[in-house]
């Protein structure tokens, strides 16, 4: 069966708190509660392999698939090196990495696998792996979040992975490691305090989460844009986790969800949800974008000739 | 004590296609060679600074991004591995440096005297960037001499252009301030692009350069015009136009190098020495450099 492939997904946050300082606020604990928790289901599921699609693994050539088999290292976050460092040992399976490459290259999309000793992989990945699979229970891949890639490409590389389960028969949860509302606090806070950014970014990360409760993940990435502008700082071209997600998962609306937590991390919206696909649908939005099967790059507009 | 000094700040771009171009015995891949423009003009640069007294590089890169802050290197060695993220594939380099905490700390202590966001890093396990990385072993590939790493504020994208700026100038004055007082003589280093637009896509051998060119000719044009005004040493005029140029260009100058690098100098009404121009996957690189002493200053190119 096709929605086999997919056990469920899950959206969690990217800041590092729940996994080096978890006891700091009751917040961050009952974040790292809701992962546990998600930790064991993955170990009561059928699944065969975690998909993570990180936001704080930028590329630029193209799509990149982690296939180190062993990746090892200690990382240290950027901002939050007080807080500790991060070791890890993660078995990635370097045959669906190569599967997804090839199903990606087939739809049009530059992709590579990286497999180097030292790579370092991002607080995000991380954080994920190490608290929803920290026994490498089962093998994983993580796949870089491309600095100018649109709804177009992101929505074909969710295909080209869903070809790759397909393909290779596997069992698949699928983890986006995000924060909602992205606006973190830039003077140094009480973790105790913490509290997300704004009223806006509050009201617009609960309007989300609704969406999420009610399974309408398609919806979502009809959002996409309208989330990007209203709650997330403008680093990058656009808010592509959900593109993404959706398009991995299979673009509907069919799915018990559930949000295990939502809290702030130093300001930021951060949410562990979790999506099983199902039967029924209360999507109520039909869009007019148009839906992609292959990439055909840039249109150029730029050479078309100028002023 | 003597008063300390900038005795020469740098532009000095950090695509690791450089690193990996040079061959050295630090870099794991193994190249061709390539892009000669800018290593020839860094060669030059090394050159110049090996008959320039002093004690410590100062780099602002881009690559180490906080969002609480400014934040500085403050353990004496880091000696491990930098692969670099987006080429993993060119840049994987086993680095040994030394930094000087005393000098950190008293920079960090002057932008938080001065009302900025600041933070040590003390964690010993930190990887230093690959920007610093590259910036630092193509001006001094001896690594003879302690460095000091500055991250960069998200302020651009987090404020505006115009908030990152101020606040880059602010930085740059208080580490003049610290330098001045710790009797040291400093080169400042602002490792960074100018236009910022890849290519997605790579040659099968990157190092191929029937294939190098500049993004488009929009990027190239900017890039010019912000070097014109380095050559006639109209640096408040280039710091005018930095919200606009970025914003055209997607200029690695978000993150505020040349503008910390300017406040620090005391906006320079001198010709900037110029090494070299060259496109990187794209993006558009010059090395340039700011020679406060008249005497010391030369034409390059
Ligand atoms: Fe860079």
């Amino acid at each position: 069966m096709d929605h086999d492939i997919i056990q469920f997904g899950l959206y969690v946050p990217p800041h590092p708190h729940p996994l080096l300082s978890p006891g700091a606020s009751e917040g961050y604990q009952r974040l790292r509660d809701a992962f546990d928790t998600c930790r064991e289901r993955i170990e009561n599921s059928d699944a065969d392999l975690i998909i993570v699609y990180s936001t704080t693994w930028p590329s630029i050539i193209g799509h990149q698939f982690q296939a180190n088999p062993n990746s090892e290292w200690v990382h240290v976050d950027d901002d939050f090196h007080y807080l500790g460092s991060m070791p890890y040992s993660f078995t990635m399976d370097s045959v669906f990495a190569e599967a997804c490459v090839e199903k990606a290259k087939e739809r049009g999309l530059q992709a590579r696998t990286v497999n180097y000793d030292a790579f370092p992989i991002d607080t995000g990945s991380i954080t994920a792996l190490s608290l929803l699979n920290p026994e490498n229970r089962i093998p994983a891949t993580i796949v870089s979040s491309n600095m100018y890639a649109n709804r177009s490409e992101t929505i074909v590389l969710g295909k080209a992975i869903r070809d790759a389960l397909t393909e290779e028969k596997r069992k698949a949860v699928v983890v986006v490691v995000s924060s909602l509302s992205n606006r973190m606090f830039t003077e140094p806070i009480d973790p105790s305090k913490d509290r997300i950014h704004s009223q806006k970014d509050d009201d617009w990360n609960r309007k989300i989460l609704e969406f999420f409760e009610d399974g309408r993940l398609e919806d979502l990435s009809q959002l996409s844009r309208e989330i990007h502008g209203q709650i997330r700082v403008q680093k990058v071209v656009a808010y592509k986790p959900a593109w993404w997600m959706a398009s991995t998962m299979g673009q509907h609306n069919n799915y018990e969800g559930e949000v295990l937590s939502y809290e702030a991390l130093n300001g930021s919206g951060g949410a562990v949800i979790q999506l099983t696909p199902s039967v029924g649908s209360i999507g109520d939005k039909e869009f007019d974008e148009d839906d992609v099967e292959y990439y055909r790059g840039d249109r150029n507009v730029l050479d078309q000739g100028g002023v | 004590m003597s008063k300390g000094e900038i005795v020469l700040g740098a532009l000095a771009p950090h695509p690791p296609h450089v690193v990996y171009a040079e061959n050295p015995d630090q870099n794991e891949p193994v190249s061709e060679g390539g892009w000669e423009t800018l290593r020839w003009g860094y060669h030059r640069l090394a050159r110049k600074l090996e008959t320039i007294d002093y004690d410590v590089m100062v780099v602002f890169t881009p690559h180490w991004q906080t969002y609480v802050g400014t934040h500085f290197l403050g353990v004496p060695r880091f000696s491990s591995k930098s692969v670099d993220p987006v080429f993993p594939n060119i840049f994987r380099y086993n680095y040994d440096l030394e930094v000087d905490v005393d000098l950190s700390e008293a920079m960090c202590k002057a932008a938080s005297d001065a009302g900025l966001i600041t933070r040590m890093m003390r964690n010993p396990d930190f990887r230093v960037d690959y920007g610093t990385i590259t910036s630092c072993h193509m001006m001094n590939p001896r690594w003879d001499k302690p460095i000091i790493t500055i991250s960069s504020n998200r302020n651009t994208h987090y404020y505006s252009p115009e908030v990152m700026i101020e606040q880059a100038l602010a930085l740059g004055r208080a580490c003049r301030t610290a330098i001045e007082e710790s009797g040291k003589r400093v080169v400042l280093v602002s490792s960074h692009s100018l236009s910022h637009r890849h290519f997605v896509t790579e040659s099968p051998l990157p190092e191929d350069m029937s294939k190098e060119h500049i993004y488009n000719h929009s990027q190239y044009v900017w890039d010019m015009a912000l070097i014109d005004l380095f050559r006639q040493g109209k640096m408040r005029e280039a710091i005018d136009i930095m919200p606009e140029f970025t914003e055209q260009t997607i200029a690695e100058t978000e993150g505020g190098g040349l503008v910390w690098m300017m406040g620090a100098m005391g906006m320079p009404e001198y010709p900037a020495e110029i090494y070299g121009y060259q496109s990187v996957i794209g993006t558009g690189n010059c090395i340039a450099a700011w020679v406060p002493q008249p005497d010391k200053r030369e034409i390059v190119l």
